[in-house]
């Protein structure tokens, strides 16, 4: 029941509605649970409900610390070599 | 696919497993929790058990709404079908949910009731308009990320006088049940959590903080793609080993502390907590579960049809109980995938994808086998 996947708005259609394109199926959902939804906007969709917009800045962020080094043994280096 | 493939790549998963390899202590043991059940799904499917060290290890949580569902409320719902002829819509995870007398909304729908599955609660509301003849109730179930729909189908309803709608309202609070899990006496020991995805959007970080700063806790909000679970298992190591219990939270690109408040608003406007409510596994949680507020008790298919929740126990073979408080594993259960499967389950947490026995039925028990 929990398992969405965020999905891109591609129509804002009346009232309070959209249409996403999830993963290339088009599905009209409501936007009721959230406020300043646009077209490109990418949210999170839950038996047919958008119930957060994605935030791109915060999703390369969390990307960045995926690829993140060993930073521990890192600054153990560090600390050592001074 | 934009916010999907990225989050699932082989190679920074790798990373990670490297990095969970260096810093978990072989001294130590870390016992943590997933409680949602996309997070036990994402690491059944994805193998990710077999990616973290063998002294971390990942318990399953109750976080599933099917499988907390105790039969008597699926009584409730197939007593309704069967006996007071209303249409009675619900979500497709429930239909297969084992009740009474040898029943399901299935095996009712297939005896003759009027049992539809719905997606959205607005196709709920759609069928009332279309029917007005007729009384449709829709069986709320689930936790804070399916309870502000239902509150905005009340309002709606409200607002268009649709006074064939109703709903047996079984939606149930993630907090009450984390604090019922470190309550269970000889409980299983839990080193940190793996907080939910999706009920945190709506709810936020902040519900958490008391887990870390009364029980001591680590608890790390993660989204629900196989790289945020293990990065959320990596920041949980690395706060143990620290000593530190704190709320952080992996999945900031969907997650505030202060969560959706406009959702939240319409929760507080339409529900207000239950005294009590029978969970599966848990027995009888104090404040765990919501109800219709008065002013809307028109919508209130308890009240309309006068149908009281009466307590069933679990099949005496079903383990489901022990599994859901974290204390058993799915292949310690004697009728796991031998007389319950998915195909013909008798407990709910071989159900919903979501549930422990379905997710380790339909990936997990390929990896024993192998081994």
């Amino acid at each position: 029941m929990c398992l969405a996947i965020p999905a891109r708005i591609e129509e804002l259609t009346t009232p309070g509605n959209a249409i996403v394109n999830l993963g290339g199926v088009r599905k009209e959902i409501s936007l009721a649970l959230i406020n300043d939804a646009a077209v490109g906007d990418y949210v999170i969709v839950h038996v047919g409900y958008a119930l957060q917009k994605l935030d791109e800045e915060e999703a390369l962020r969390t990307l960045e610390m995926f690829a993140e080094m060993g930073q521990i043994d890192e600054l153990r280096s560090e600390l050592g070599a001074q | 696919m934009k916010y999907v493939d990225e989050f699932r790549d082989g190679d920074l998963a790798k990373n990670i497993a490297a990095n969970l390899a260096r810093e978990a202590d072989p001294k130590r043991h870390y016992r943590l929790m997933e409680f949602c059940g996309g997070h036990t799904h994402a690491i059944s499917r994805y193998g990710l058990a077999d990616l973290l060290p063998a002294h971390v290890r990942m318990i399953h949580g109750p976080g599933c709404p099917v499988c907390v569902l105790p039969i008597g409320r699926v009584d409730q719902a197939t007593r309704l079908a069967r006996e007071q002829g209303v249409i009675l819509c619900t979500y497709a995870d429930t239909v297969r949910v084992p009740a009474s007398d040898n029943l399901s909304l299935m095996r009712a729908k297939a005896s003759g009731a009027d049992v539809r599955m719905i997606y959205s609660t607005q196709d709920a509301l759609k069928v009332a308009r279309d029917n007005p003849g007729r009384e449709v109730v829709f069986l709320a179930i689930g936790f804070e990320t399916t309870t502000p729909p239902t509150a905005v189908a009340i309002q709606q309803a409200a607002a268009e006088g649709l006074k064939n709608f109703s709903i047996l309202c079984d939606h149930v609070l993630t907090p009450a049940a984390m604090h019922a899990i470190l309550a269970v006496e000889g409980g299983v020991s839990i080193d940190g959590f793996v907080g939910p995805a999706h009920v945190s959007t709506v709810i936020g970080s902040k519900p958490y903080e008391p887990f870390a700063d009364d029980y001591g806790k680590p608890v790390v909000i993660a989204g629900f793609e196989p790289l945020d679970v293990m990065q959320a298992i990596l920041m949980l190591v690395r706060q143990i080993n620290e000593g530190r219990a704190a709320v952080e939270n992996e999945f900031t690109r969907a997650v505030t502390r202060e969560g959706n408040l406009k959702a939240q608003q319409l929760v507080t406007d339409v529900f207000e907590l239950r005294d009590v409510f029978e969970w599966r596994g848990l027995g009888s949680v104090p404040k765990s579960a919501l109800k219709l507020r008065p002013k809307y008790a028109a919508f209130d298919a308890e009240l309309k049809f006068k149908v009281d929740y009466v307590a069933v126990p679990d099949n005496k073979a079903c383990e489901c109980a022990a599994i859901l408080r974290g204390q058993k594993r799915p292949q310690e259960c004697k009728i796991f995938g031998t007389v319950c499967t998915p195909e013909n389950p008798v407990g709910s947490c071989m159900v919903s994808s979501e549930g422990a026995c379905a997710a380790h039925y339909s990936y997990g028990r390929f990896r024993e086998s192998a081994a």
